[in-house]
């Protein structure tokens, strides 16, 4: 199959992610947008690496999923205090740093 | 010897700076500090006076360098003194009357309780004039001219609580601010022509610097001598500066600061020498200001302005002299002196009639007192008959004298001069016999003051009547000494120089003039005043006599050209500095604000906006990459 469609794929994946970040108030669900779009550009990072027939891509694709992770972690504490002070997981709820 | 010439700055200096900073331990004992050391002053300056009369004619001037004051590359100012005959005349001058009026002080401030202070401040007053009279360039002599009229604003203001005397003091200082202006322009303008500003070469290169330079320079002496001397047209401060307690009228207003103007003329002799466009400007100012002082003092029924009237009048007739040049500075001098006697005397003595009429200076309201204050009455007299000339005593010998030498000026310029100068001899005779018979002779006009106390005039005490008697001494016997042989022309004329002029009159007839107008003088005083009782309000009189009463408009015409012109300058330049200067500042600054207001709306605080302007300014940054690329 051509590598080139795992780049369409990789776009797809990515808007997908972007618009649910813009649309969806749940701070998971945004998370989870989040999610898919970092994956969105590792699975691009890995499609070039085999392309261009080297190794730097997949290289970055680890950086970036342990990046993730480090995220995911420091990102969920924050949305479970958020949730403990004000019962809900709405960002929009949590705009009151505006003056 | 030359060490001693700064001692004589610095023991009043002391005196100064003892009173002003020891505070209220030293209130028992100031004023004595304060006298002793004003009379150690006089001590040292007969001790330097009898050194010098030991010595010839041509080296009796002691010079002594105390340090170098400001050495810049080429710029050298010293604190140098320098005592020739002019300075030591001045020493004497001020030490003496100085030592008697902080006597007299004693008595006349007993009763106010800041009377140290009052003391701290003379002394500082003695000190500056020394200084201005000793300093051997024209930059100290600056120094000791602003002292003199630091002491003289501080001492008019003694008594700041009157809203009066706060005022007098201010425009006394403003109005002598415009002549400092003057000597500090001439100061430059020195330095610019001859490099230094030190006396000697000054004054012997003055002849070498062109006429117009030394025009310039003359010009400026003279604004500079008018603002200190109260001279037309800077003669608005000298009435309204008898706010003060009269001691200092009499030692600064009438005897000694006054006459520093004088002073300056005369050292700065050689300049108006080399100068006659100056020259001839001095003697305007001095002419027209001996008949202006002398109408104005016709017309005051305050005993201490009409005193005032007269002192400007006098030293009028001193800058006629100086304008003469060497016709008349030494004669301008010895006015000076006895003038320094005779007006110190009758200040003193209207100081002596206040005490004793609860401070009422109404003239109106006297009468009589010859019988009630018989040592005020005859000292005051003798000075009366002094300043009007009656033969013999001290006004006699030096105001025939300037006559004399105005007449011997020649040509039209001589019989105009010595026109205005007999005239101004009898105005002189009219107003002095006025403030004699008001004061001291016809039936009582006193009334209650405003608690109701009747006025009890009594003698003052001795500490005043003896500094009073020792000045009518003066004031009698001092014109016939200095002209016993011509010693005062023999004394001075190596430092000022004499000519004796070309007069179209003899001294003899200058004499019988003086004395006629003399006697019309008087005789007209004695018919509106002597003959007949005296209104104890002042009746309307004549046009002249209601413009002489307001000082022949001299606040108004000051009024009208130069303060009303001031304000509308100050409110145009405020109404430019609110509308424009402001405008721009306000309307860049509002208009900021508006704009952040706006761009602060795009803070919402939405999670999701700043994530789209994060995609949006992403996307913008890779379209530029890549159009960039593709071009």
């Amino acid at each position: 199959m051509n590598p080139v469609n795992y780049l369409y794929l990789a776009a797809l994946l990515f808007t997908i992610g972007a618009a649910g970040v813009v649309i969806r108030r749940n701070a998971i669900v945004l998370f989870m947008c989040v999610e898919l779009m970092l994956n969105a550009c590792n699975l691009a990072f890995v499609t070039f690496s085999r392309l261009h027939g080297n190794l730097d891509g997949q290289i970055i694709a680890f950086f970036t999923m342990v990046v993730a992770a480090a995220e995911v972690v420091v990102g969920l504490a924050i949305i479970v205090t958020i949730f403990r002070s004000r019962h809900s997981a709405s960002v929009d709820d949590a705009s009151l740093m505006k003056l | 010897m030359e060490n001693l010439i700064g001692l004589l700055v610095a023991v009043p200096l002391l005196g100064a700076a003892l009173l002003l900073c020891g505070g209220r331990r030293l209130d028992g004992k100031g004023h004595y500090i304060g006298t002793v050391l004003a009379a150690a002053s006089f001590a040292i300056g007969a001790v330097l006076f009898a050194d010098m009369l030991g010595r010839g004619e041509h080296d009796r001037a002691l010079h002594s360098k105390v340090f170098s004051w400001i050495p810049v590359g080429g710029f050298r100012a010293d604190v140098a003194f320098q005592l020739d005959q002019l300075s030591m005349t001045f020493v004497l001058l001020i030490t003496g009357v100085g030592t008697l009026i902080h006597i007299y002080s004693i008595g006349y401030m007993e009763h106010d309780e800041r009377r140290r202070r009052f003391f701290g401040y003379l002394n500082l007053f003695l000190a500056a004039m020394l200084l201005l009279v000793l300093a051997d360039n024209y930059l100290l002599l600056y120094v000791g001219w602003e002292g003199v009229g630091l002491a003289s604003y501080l001492l008019i203001g003694f008594w700041q609580h009157k809203p009066s005397a706060a005022t007098a003091a201010k425009k006394a200082f403003i109005v002598n601010r415009v002549g400092d202006v003057g000597l500090s322009i001439a100061i430059m303008l020195m330095f610019t022509t001859f490099g230094t500003f030190a006396f000697a070469p000054v004054l012997s290169n003055a002849g070498d610097a062109g006429e117009g330079k030394v025009t310039a320079i003359g010009l400026m002496l003279l604004l500079a001598a008018c603002g200190k001397s109260a001279q037309v047209p800077l003669q608005s401060w000298l009435g309204d500066a008898m706010e003060g307690p009269t001691p200092v009228s009499a030692l600064i207003h009438a005897a000694t600061m006054v006459t520093a103007g004088v002073y300056l003329i005369t050292r700065s002799g050689a300049i108006f020498n080399a100068a006659p466009d100056a020259q001839a400007a001095v003697v305007a100012v001095g002419a027209v200001t001996l008949l202006f002082g002398a109408i104005v003092g016709c017309a005051k029924d305050d005993i201490k302005k009409a005193l005032a009237g007269s002192t400007m009048s006098q030293i009028g007739y001193m800058i006629l002299a100086a304008g003469l040049g060497p016709i008349g500075y030494v004669f301008a001098i010895m006015h000076l002196v006895t003038h320094g006697f005779f007006k110190a005397g009758l200040f003193l003595g209207a100081g002596s009639v206040m005490h004793a009429m609860n401070d009422e200076v109404d003239m109106r309201k006297y009468g009589g007192l010859r019988k009630y204050m018989p040592v005020t009455f005859v000292t005051f007299g003798l000075g009366y008959l002094a300043i009007i000339g009656f033969p013999g005593l001290s006004g006699f010998w030096s105001k025939d004298k300037i006559i004399e030498a105005a007449f011997a000026k020649g040509g039209t310029e001589g019989w105009i001069l010595g026109g205005a100068a007999l005239l101004g001899a009898a105005i002189t005779a009219y107003y002095m016999t006025r403030v004699m018979l008001l004061t001291f002779f016809g039936e009582k006009r006193w009334v209650p003051d405003e608690e109701g106390h009747e006025p009890h005039p009594h003698e003052s005490p001795s500490s005043m009547t003896i500094p009073m008697i020792v000045l009518a001494v003066g004031s009698v016997f001092a014109g016939g000494l200095f002209s016993l042989n011509d010693a005062f022309l023999k004394w001075l004329e190596p430092v000022t120089g004499h000519s004796h002029g070309d007069s179209p009159l003899s001294a003899a007839a200058v004499t019988g003039g003086t004395m006629v107008v003399l006697l019309i003088g008087v005789a007209l005083a004695w018919a509106q005043y002597g003959r007949r009782p005296v209104p104890r309000t002042a009746p309307r009189g004549s046009l002249l006599t209601r413009a002489a009463r307001r000082d022949l408009l001299q606040d108004d015409f000051n009024h009208v050209a130069l303060v009303k012109p001031g304000q509308y300058l100050t409110r145009g330049l405020v109404y430019v500095d609110h509308k424009l200067v402001d405008g721009v500042v306000n309307g860049t600054a509002a208009s900021v604000g508006g704009l952040s207001g706006r761009l602060r709306k795009l803070q919402n605080g939405y999670a999701r906006t700043y994530a789209v302007s994060m995609f949006g300014g992403t996307a913008v940054l890779i379209a530029a990459t890549l159009l960039m690329r593709a071009v």
